[in-house]
């Protein structure tokens, strides 16, 4: 097989790890924020943000990766969808200006009002940028109207009802990943509430959970091809397993004082399967219906240049990033002041 | 509507929060190169002076920083939003470039910024100078590839263009990043950013100055040295900005003389052409109004040679020339503050060899008001040089009018309007918090981590218990408290 047949494959799996990286690493960061609402105290808010203070602009990094390489790599697509989901995706672009600005801002506010006002950003910017982000898979899932390589749908076209459903989804998802990173990075009150939070947001992430399972082949007729046809069912029916078998786990550690870290894998590991259900149904497109990895890429030159430096770079990065995150390990707790 | 198009709002939209963004990886990488010498200071010297002044420009780097973080995500989906058409033909070129500057700069400086700002106590002086050094490197990694990018928009080397597609299609690498104008503007933007924290610096150091002349106090070791430190930056890179910009300008001539005949106001290519000193380009009539000029220097300055020959827009269509009467001006304000940071420079190592470095109230006003000269030249030169390579998005290759989007008006106008609030309310807000930080003199102790008192002290946070008139008694408290440098 030739170059570019191999090159949109391996970058289809690069480009599938970055946007998996990003989930696993912000979503938690995201859903802390999201959990601002239900934590009132300052104290605990404070504890809340130092346990991602050190890391959390790394955990960003990824979704900057994803647009410049989607940019690089695949830019028919980056030039479709960007068009087709204009406004959640600004929406999501202004929504995580207010909370990166609130990590920083929050911590020298001097009087109370104004750290409310930073705290309030914080939670509506994670909300929001959760929300958006929801809206920007269920847009892309649904399909894009694209004439002659280009977008050729209306303004809100993005706008369904299941693309708000997939909005709301990500928000509980989020908030569920905040919350198994507080029982896992806090102690004390502080990890009890958690760990009340996350029973309740599991409960609601796993009945979401069926219902995008048997939504979203509904959406379009070749969603199905991968999973009804024997034995190709053999290689996906373990996804659904999979996620009982992680509600099982969850359920065992959640309440148990030995566990502190388990919850937090298991919601990382239903994120990681239905990522998985998402890319066996969409391939090979990258712009459903109609632009596959192939027509979407960008000449092999490109392709292979990029990926010289990557193949050495991302295990680097994913080194550093593990010490630092090794730096900051343990409990965070009231004495913990980073800032 | 009035005349506007979407390629007008789309253009506004990029070059606003272009503009906003461009000002704090400028300050990012100037200051991370000076936090990284302070903290070698202090590991070789083991003088505290320099550890407080790292401690007092690391809490103002960490609110720079993370507003450069959020403005570049937007910076990174924004060539697809309003440029798709421009996304998708330059970007086999340009994407794996800017994929190259997240994998090998922001990666490197977002990872080890945690270490940088809160790990002292964590891993340790050695460790930590390493991961000061690692942002600073990182910044500049990623200003290597901006520049890259950009100048190969300005001028296009190492590809070919597909005839069916019209996609431009690379072919040697090393010519694509080692691009005509590359090695010139790398060494112009690099050595702005120094200015814009040189001159941010001084600023604050002769603000203290003064402030401590008028309470009859005698200004801090922390305060001397910082003042001193900057006008020795200024002293030192303002010629040599100087010299830059100067074979900046004869690349350009020799690549872009469309943007030359538009930044000089010269109407007919002529030898022995004189330098405009002030007029008003006017592009309807073809002439450059109400000009002053100095026979013989256009010629002389752009060309080394009284004889060179200068371009004048009349050599271009109508339709291919920049617009003058913008870039006319800008460049002439980035001159302008340029001799003034040069005099500034000079006035300092005169007074210096006088004696009277840290008394002269005139050195240290001057200064005061030149804290923002090098952000205003930097954006003035950034204009210059963007504006002059229109029409063309990819110069001589690529128009704007083929590189926008096809997106409707009322859209685009509607996140115009959101992006100019926001940008205002948050940027607004950190430039405060910036300022007020600024407005406090470094202290001795600066940012204590005090081990004994485990509360919110630590400096950053302005907590309540650290109130201004309490000032001396924490000083002295804080003092015991380093005795012993955290590790």
């Amino acid at each position: 097989m030739d170059q570019a047949h191999w090159l949109p494959i391996i970058w289809a799996c690069i480009a599938c790890f970055t946007v998996l990286a990003y989930i696993v690493l912000d979503g938690f960061d995201i859903g802390l924020g999201i959990l601002f609402a239900v934590e009132p105290e300052k104290h605990d808010r404070d504890v809340m943000v130092n346990t991602v203070a050190p890391v959390w602009d790394g955990n960003e990094t990824w979704l900057i990766l994803g647009g410049a390489a989607l940019y690089g790599v695949f830019p028919v697509a980056y030039a479709t969808i960007l068009p087709a989901l204009y406004p959640p995706i600004i929406a999501m672009l202004l929504a995580l200006i207010f909370r990166g600005v609130s990590f920083e801002f929050r911590f020298r506010a001097e009087t109370a009002r104004s750290r409310l006002i930073w705290d309030i950003a914080f939670f509506a910017g994670s909300t929001l940028a959760a929300l958006t982000q929801g809206l920007i898979l269920g847009g892309l899932i649904q399909g894009i109207k694209v004439e002659n390589g280009q977008y050729a749908g209306g303004w809100f076209d993005w706008l369904t009802g299941f693309s708000i459903f997939c909005g709301l989804s990500v928000v509980v998802g989020y908030a569920l990943l905040g919350a198994c990173w507080m029982i896992w990075r806090v102690d004390g009150d502080l990890q009890k509430r958690a760990r009340r939070h996350a029973k309740t947001l599991a409960v609601v992430t796993l009945g979401l959970i069926i219902v995008a399972s048997l939504w979203t082949p509904t959406l379009h007729l070749e969603y199905m091809r991968h999973w009804d046809v024997w034995p190709r069912i053999l290689y996906v029916a373990p996804v659904p397993v999979l996620v009982a078998v992680l509600a099982v786990l969850f359920w065992r550690t959640i309440d148990s004082e030995d566990h502190h870290l388990t919850p937090l894998l298991c919601a990382l590991g239903w994120f990681f399967l239905c990522f998985t259900g998402l890319g066996v149904s969409l391939w090979p497109w990258i712009v459903p219906p109609s632009i596959d990895i192939w027509q979407a890429s960008s000449p092999p030159s490109s392709q292979k240049f990029l990926l010289v430096g990557t193949v050495v770079l991302i295990p680097t990065i994913l080194a550093y990033t593990t010490y630092s995150y090794w730096v900051f390990r343990g409990k965070v707790g009231r004495e913990t002041h980073y800032h | 509507m009035f005349g506007i198009t979407a390629l007008h709002l789309a253009r506004a939209q990029f070059g606003f929060t272009v503009a906003f963004h461009i000002l704090f990886p400028a300050f990012s990488i100037g200051l991370a190169a000076f936090l990284a010498v302070l903290e070698g200071l202090w590991l070789k010297t083991g003088k505290h002076v320099y550890l407080d002044l790292f401690r007092y420009w690391l809490k103002i780097f960490s609110i720079g920083f993370a507003m450069g973080v959020v403005s570049g995500v937007v910076m990174s989906y924004e060539f697809g939003t309003n440029w798709s058409r421009f996304a998708e033909k330059a970007g086999p070129v340009l994407g794996p470039m800017l994929a190259y500057e997240v994998l090998t700069a922001f990666f490197l400086e977002a990872g080890f910024l945690g270490v940088m700002l809160f790990g002292m106590d964590r891993v340790g002086k050695r460790l930590h100078f390493t991961a000061t050094c690692l942002v600073s490197i990182g910044t500049l990694i990623s200003m290597s590839w901006i520049l890259a990018s950009n100048s190969w928009m300005q001028t296009p080397a190492g590809y070919v263009i597909d005839k069916a597609t019209g996609r431009f299609m690379p072919e040697d690498w090393w010519k694509i990043i080692f691009n005509p104008s590359f090695p010139y503007r790398l060494v112009h933007m690099g050595l702005a950013a120094f200015l814009c924290v040189a001159f941010s610096v001084g600023a604050v150091g002769a603000y203290h100055l003064l402030r401590d002349r008028k309470r009859g106090r005698k200004p801090t070791e922390a305060v001397r040295v910082m003042f001193s430190m900057a006008m020795w930056m200024a002293a030192i890179v303002a010629p040599l900005q100087i010299l830059a910009g100067d074979t900046q300008g004869l690349n350009t001539l020799k690549y872009q003389p469309a943007k030359i005949a538009a930044m000089e106001g010269d109407w007919d290519s002529k030898t022995r052409a004189p330098e405009i000193l002030f007029g008003i380009p006017n592009m309807k009539t073809e002439t450059t109004d109400y000009k002053i000029e100095l026979p013989f220097a256009g010629s002389l300055i752009l060309t080394h040679d009284i004889n060179g020959r200068v371009p004048g827009l009349k050599d271009f269509k109508p339709e291919d020339r920049p617009y003058s009467p913008l870039i006319f001006f800008t460049f002439r304000i980035m001159i302008g503050l340029g001799f003034l940071m040069f005099g500034l420079g000079l006035l300092s190592l005169f007074l210096r060899w006088r004696g009277t470095f840290y008394e002269n109230v005139w050195l240290h006003r001057f200064a005061l008001v030149m804290a923002p000269s090098g952000f205003i030249a930097l954006l003035c030169g950034w204009i210059t040089t963007e504006v002059g390579r229109q029409p063309y998005t990819v110069y001589g290759l690529l128009r704007t009018t083929d590189s926008v989007s096809s997106i409707a008006l009322p859209g685009i106008a509607t996140s115009m309007v959101a992006f100019v609030i926001v940008y205002f309310a948050v940027f607004g807000a950190g430039l405060a918090f910036i300022l007020k930080l600024m407005s406090k003199e470094p202290e001795m102790g600066e940012s204590g981590l005090d081990p004994r008192t485990p509360t919110r002290t630590s400096g950053i946070n302005p907590g309540p218990a650290q109130g201004a008139d309490s000032n001396v008694d924490i000083r002295s408290g804080k003092q015991s408290g380093h005795a012993q440098p955290a590790e």
